[in-house]
């Protein structure tokens, strides 16, 4: 089977400039998203309370809040379905210090009398961990993408590097602003989806970058939007593979891995559509757009020779099976 | 068909990974994946600890060890007071000052400021230090100690950055379980003995906290009934770090009660004490509950005693566990907690067990249906792959999470991505009119920088998520760690090697079934 078969490159370039508006639009109307609707920081981020509740049979929903309301530890809490109707979830902001009676323990008091019930799980984050999670993570997407911008410039040339970290800022602005859209809930596991997005979606533009510098050596017009065609183009098939089998395993997670999870597939589903666009349609336009010149690249190649010996190098480790 | 190296080294791969997931999935011997908190359900905590605490009561007991050899001496204090980082107090008589002096001297880390006759002493900036730490380290080992006794299988406790502990309960069955367990945990143990303030005692209903404190007193509460207060010496007799043992006993009422040995040291004091102060009340101090107060009949040596007061069998057994492994020098509370019950934690397994399998299904048989036999070969190679993922985390003992499941999930999806590269570059080659086996050499060396590179790339995410997540992202990053090292084994050395045997096999007419293509020249 074939679904992309070679025939002549694609002329992509043509239509950077459209493939652009639409990306900035989104772009922007993510941040305008995140800054004037914010993220729904869960309890991880936000410090708080959570308990999760089964009852045999139906949860009855105004018997929970009635029966919590006149409590002070959850003044303010939210109460709703989760996953199924059997089950709830309720949330407040407050957490309590103490190790003996917690909060989870006060509403398995408070609820005593709703029916038959079991407490399957009880989160509690003081706000001092909740600030420090969040530091942490913020610090995590920041070094990750230093460390990538790093790796990249000494793998190909900083233009590379500055373009691939521009399409990751794309990917993962535009998955933040579907997840406030959606109002899913931020909490570690998004954090690990939007890191997991970035490596990702980097996978993907690598490998088109890859092709683009072969073909910087082996295609023969001097301009760079044939080049970037001609990578696109053999790369195509490739790259709609791949994201093909992982979306439809991350599809499965999101329709069978359960609540919990949720969020976690959502994220990486958004992550794996806008990351194969951006790889495809964003992050190669960059390369142009910041001028690269496919003549002094050759020039210097010429002079140095440095990558090649490099591959060489890589290529004859290989051979002789010694990675 | 010849082997080759990397099929011997894909097939001990293969081997290597069978052979040490099988514990894991047949549960039979060996070395096994820990289920995380959030599979197998329990109770996860980070504690912080109140090290003020324990600076005050480094102060109470230095207080009381001056206190202790000034009356041995009989030397006359005045105006002694506790205050935060340390104790002043007068003396009445100047011949005092050279045997106060070196008794000052024996206790370390405190600084000394003499005024006359006036002494201020204070602990060093470097023994606060050191006492903060001490506490922590301190809060570890007895809270292990505590759960240790407690017997719940395989707690872990350990400190946690600078100044947190880490408290991990597999195994915990109900809510009123996991409460029990943290009531153990929280209880500060501290017991004292004290002695009543018998002159004043009389008066300790109308008392202010503030008037106590003016004459060394303090006003505690009875244990059973909040009504009922005693008026006791601030500065305890003794306490009980010179405790050795703690056991549940039954007394003639057949209700529980705890009985303590003293070290030779409490023995003597105690004995002292009881000696000089017949007719006297002792209260006996359980963080700050008084739980009796008998009267002294006589001097009690030996060294043992008796805290009774209305337990029920459990309570007595667990004070009898936090007596035993010691007091908590400070306060511990909760900074974060996350439980879940057994049950959900079965719910998730099987979610992301079927999650696992559809997706996997889903992937193999769309790389048969679109490559043919390569779609096969790259098959074994995500199976293989597959197992030694569980058999790395067996063998090193990692834990697998929910999260984790997910990483192995995307595994799958991505794993098969090195051999959609390397199909689609041979396949560029084949049609461009190379031989196989020349389409597959070229194709694999092609292929090779682009993957390498792509997968240190992601590496170097799960890496920064490694080092910055907590628990269940932990468990993701590993799973995702392992699986894209054991993806550069499998999908592009494991399959190589199966080529290469399969290699000569192959003309030009087939093609079709072993990579799904057909040329345009070629026949069917």
């Amino acid at each position: 089977m074939e679904l992309f078969k070679y025939k002549k490159p694609i002329p992509l370039m043509a239509k950077a400039k459209l493939f652009f508006t639409v990306s900035v639009i989104a772009v922007l109307a993510s941040w305008a998203l995140i800054m004037f609707k914010g993220f729904n920081y869960g309890i991880d981020f936000a410090g708080g309370t959570l308990v999760q509740v089964k009852y045999e049979g139906k949860a009855p929903l105004p018997k929970v809040r009635e029966a919590i309301k006149h409590s002070k530890v959850f003044e303010g809490a939210s109460v709703n379905y989760f996953g199924s109707e059997d089950e709830i979830i309720i949330k407040v902001r407050t957490s309590s210090k103490q190790l003996g009676t917690d909060i989870g323990d006060e509403a398995r008091q408070l609820l005593k009398n709703t029916g038959k019930f079991e407490v399957r799980r009880v989160d509690m984050v003081g706000p001092k961990v909740g600030n420090e999670l969040r530091e942490k993570g913020l610090m995590a997407l920041v070094l990750s993408i230093a460390g990538i911008l790093l790796y990249v410039s000494f793998r190909f040339e900083w233009r590379f590097a500055v373009a691939s970290v521009m399409a990751l800022v794309h990917d993962v602005s535009i998955a933040m602003g579907a997840i406030v859209l959606f109002n899913v809930e931020v909490n570690l596991d998004i954090l690990a989806a939007l890191l997991t997005i970035l490596g990702y979606s980097l996978n993907d533009t690598i490998i088109v970058f890859d092709r683009i510098r072969e073909g910087l050596t082996s295609v023969r017009s001097p301009k760079l939007a044939d080049i970037i065609d001609e990578s696109v183009t053999r790369t195509l098939s490739r790259t709609t593979l791949t994201s093909l089998t992982t979306f439809f395993v991350v599809l499965t997670l999101f329709l069978m891995g359960g609540e919990i999870i949720h969020g976690f597939s959502f994220t990486l589903l958004v992550g794996i559509v806008v990351g194969t666009y951006s790889s495809i349609f964003i992050a190669s336009p960059l390369l142009m757009m910041m001028g690269f010149d496919v003549q002094k690249y050759r020039q210097k190649l010429a002079e140095k020779k440095k990558r090649e010996a490099e591959k060489e190098k890589l290529r004859a480790m290989y051979e002789q099976g010694t990675v | 068909m010849k082997l080759n190296y990397r099929v011997v080294i894909f097939l001990l791969a293969a081997l290597f990974g069978l052979g040490l997931s099988a514990p894991s999935l047949l549960g039979i011997k060996g070395p096994k994946i820990t289920l995380g908190l959030d599979l197998q359900g329990g109770l996860h905590m980070l504690l912080g600890v109140d090290t003020d605490e324990a600076i005050r009561s480094k102060v109470k007991s230095i207080a009381s060890s001056i206190k202790y050899a000034a009356d041995d001496e009989e030397l006359i204090v005045d105006e002694f007071k506790v205050e935060k980082n340390g104790v002043s107090f007068e003396l009445l008589d100047k011949d005092d000052v050279p045997k106060m002096d070196a008794i000052l001297k024996k206790i370390p880390g405190v600084a000394v400021v003499k005024e006359g006759l006036k002494y201020r002493v204070t602990l060093t900036p470097k023994e606060i230090e050191s006492v903060k730490q001490y506490a922590i380290t301190q809060a570890v080992d007895t809270i292990r100690n505590r759960l240790d006794q407690f017997g719940l299988a395989e707690p872990t406790v350990a400190k946690q950055g600078k100044d947190k502990i880490l408290v991990e309960v597999p195994g915990v069955k109900t809510p009123e379980q996991e409460q029990r367990i943290r009531e153990l945990i929280a209880k500060a143990a501290h017991l004292q003995l004290m002695a009543v303030d018998e002159e004043r005692a009389g008066r300790v209903y109308q008392m202010t906290p503030a008037e106590a404190a003016r004459y060394g007193d303090v006003i505690l509460q009875d244990a059973q009934d909040p009504n009922r207060k005693y008026l006791v010496k601030e500065i305890p007799i003794l306490d009980g770090s010179m405790l050795t043992d703690a056991r549940v006993a039954f007394d003639r009422n057949n209700q529980p009660v705890i009985n303590f040995t003293l070290d030779s040291q409490g023995a003597r004091i105690f004995g002292d004490f009881t000696g000089k102060n017949v007719g006297k009340r002792l209260a006996v101090v359980l963080d700050n509950m008084v739980y009796s107060a008998p009267v002294i009949r006589e001097r009690i040596g030996g060294g043992s005693g008796q805290i009774s007061g209305g337990f029920s069998v459990k309570e007595a057994h667990d004070v009898a566990i936090a007596l035993r492994s010691g007091a908590l020098l400070a306060p511990v509370f909760m900074e974060e907690k996350r439980s879940v019950g057994p049950s959900l934690g079965a719910d998730s397994i099987k979610a992301s067990m079927i999650a696992l399998i559809t997706g996997f299904l889903a992937v193999v048989v769309f790389m048969v249906l679109y490559y043919g036999m390569a779609g096969v070969i790259a098959d074994v190679a995500l199976v293989v792959n597959l197992f030694l993922i569980l058999a790395v985390m067996a063998l090193f003992g990692a834990t697998l999470t929910l999260p984790g499941m997910a990483g192995i999930v995307l595994t799958v999806g991505m794993a098969v991505d090195a051999n959609v590269i390397i199909n689609e570059r041979i396949r560029e080659l084949l049609y461009e009119g190379k031989s196989v086996a020349k389409a597959i050499e070229q194709g694999y060396a092609n292929a090779f920088s682009a993957i390498l590179d792509a997968n240190i790339t992601t590496l170097i995410a799960a890496v920064v998520l490694y080092a910055y997540g907590t628990g269940p992202i932990k468990g993701f990053a590993i799973t995702m760690s392992i699986g894209i090292l054991a993806s550069m084994l499998t999908a592009i050395l494991g399959t190589h090697g199966i080529w290469q045997m399969v290699e000569q096999k192959i003309d030009k007419k087939s093609l079709g079934k072993w990579f799904g293509i057909k040329l345009a020249g070629g026949k069917k």
